[in-house]
């Protein structure tokens, strides 16, 4: 075991999880704000927010599916030490970690079923950039609109299409952090 | 390291447990009013005093919150001040009775008057969270009901009221739609409150401990109660000032001042009360 693998956790798990959940929390429930998430120091290609995303919800019970790059020794060591997360393949992983070109197609991952829509797949996107400018959003969590730049429109369009089934993403880079649940409606920018 | 065996849990729940309710709880506000199942802990509490609520609190609150909690309005019955007491003590938190100085406040049957804002949460404890139960007692049933928007029989419910009774009745958990899709019991707040649920500033989140459901309602949510064209719904209150601070916009408890039966009307908010006292306010039964 390589000592970078026991390392960049959380060094009070707790207190440093309740800070990045909040982060994560407002995400979500703001779509198109952005969050600063610190406290996890993964290796690559594993970003500062993702990591600390995965340290707060992440345990043996959530099966974790790493796309492209992020499929290696160093990542798979680090969050099996870390959070005991078993890693899977897209159809029944409950996160997925990648870049966007490497998590596609999103027809393989679960997105819930009628009576348990809350059984889909959440994936983290790590982004080079985040910024509050780009695809308008509309929907809960939203006082009028938002903007935030998203990696293509169509794809969470149609995701959104399927609510109340659906994915949720969480979009990082560096040590920042944006959301977008199944419920918000991605329009072209200045279409609203 | 995460491994490690810590003698002193931040907020009494283990990480684990949290981790648990914390995914629960994203779940639930990408799906808003959707009750998502939860596997509850026992609690150093009896669930009738909100274990669903103080779980939820422990999942979402940081060293740095200052923490609320009313009962009914008020932030001084047992019940309050034992939550509140928990959370000083495994937390470290401040607390407070001033709406506007807490970032989570947790509730049991009341949203305060005082508009909440962006930087707030605002924590239900929910007794019992499935609106169609009354209806049919068969889980299955009712997630049927909710995954086909089956939602008819309720209607039929309320239109019973008004045969009955010349209006709806129900005037506490009176149901509400979410962004046009899933009916919800927004707990048993009186229905003079439900206009506030939809489009708050602040974040709400529910939970249900014997019945282990989770639920929310991001911000700015559309949250509509349910009525009929013919009888539009009707947030009312009894139809008088607040007797100590002269209120009229505020939702009123009726409390027995003497022996001889006198009555007077009182707000339910007591931090609401107390402020407009405090700025001058006087009702009619004030000292
Ligand atoms: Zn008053």
């Amino acid at each position: 075991m390589q000592a970078d693998t026991l390392s960049g956790g959380f060094s009070d798990p707790a207190r440093q999880s309740a800070h990045a959940f909040r982060s994560v929390r407002e995400a979500l429930g703001r779509p198109g704000t952005i969050q600063d998430i610190s406290g996890a120091r993964p290796p690559a290609p594993l970003s500062s927010a993702a990591g600390a995303a995965l340290l707060t919800l992440c345990d043996t019970e959530t099966p974790v599916y790493l796309a492209g790059n992020h499929d290696c020794d160093a990542v798979r060591a680090w969050l099996a030490f870390h959070t005991g997360a078993p890693p899977t393949g897209p159809t029944d992983c409950m996160f997925a970690i990648g870049t966007w070109a490497a998590l596609g197609p999103l027809s393989a991952y679960p997105i819930g079923t009628s009576e348990y829509p809350d059984r889909a797949a959440t994936l983290i996107v790590e982004c080079p950039s985040l910024t509050t400018a780009g695809a308008t959003l509309t929907g809960p969590g939203i006082q009028t609109s938002a903007a935030l730049s998203l990696p293509e429109l169509t794809a969470f369009q149609s995701n959104h299409a399927l609510f109340p089934l659906g994915l949720d993403f969480i979009f990082t880079s560096g040590t920042r952090l944006a959301a977008l649940p199944r419920s918000t409606v991605v329009t072209q920018e200045g279409a609203f | 390291m995460t491994m490690q065996n810590d003698a002193y849990n931040f907020a009494y729940l283990d990480e684990q447990t949290k981790r648990m309710i914390r995914r629960a709880i994203l779940k639930g506000l990408a799906i808003p009013g959707y009750q998502v199942p939860f596997a509850s802990r026992e609690m150093p509490m009896p669930y009738g005093w909100g274990t669903g609520g103080v779980q939820v609190s422990a999942a979402v609150l940081t060293p740095e919150d200052t923490f609320k909690v009313i009962d009914q309005g008020a932030d001084d019955t047992t019940n309050a001040v034992s939550i509140r007491t928990f959370f000083e003590r495994t937390a470290g938190v401040a607390t407070t009775t001033t709406t506007r100085n807490a970032t989570v406040i947790q509730t049991r049957h009341r949203i305060p008057e005082e508009p909440l804002t962006e930087g707030q949460i605002l924590v239900y404890q929910v007794p019992i969270p499935e609106p169609l139960r009354f209806l049919e007692p068969r889980e299955s049933e009712t997630r049927k009901m909710h995954s086909l928007e089956e939602y008819g029989l309720m209607h039929v419910k309320l239109y019973e009221d008004i045969a009955r009774h010349g209006h709806i009745a129900t005037s506490y958990a009176y149901p509400v739609k979410v962004e046009g899709r899933y009916v919800m019991d927004p707990s048993p707040i009186p229905k003079f409150d439900n206009p506030k649920l939809g489009n708050m500033a602040a974040i709400q989140l529910f939970g249900a401990g014997r019945e282990q459901r989770i639920y929310a309602l991001p911000p700015y949510t559309q949250v509509v109660s349910l009525d009929f064209e013919d009888h539009p719904f009707v947030a009312s209150k009894a139809d008088h000032p607040c007797g100590m601070c002269g209120a009229e916009d505020s939702y009123l408890d009726e409390v027995i001042i003497d022996d001889a039966g006198g009555r007077m009307f009182v707000c339910s908010d007591t931090d609401y009360c107390e402020g407009r006292q405090t700025a001058g306010h006087k009702g009619k039964d004030a000292a």
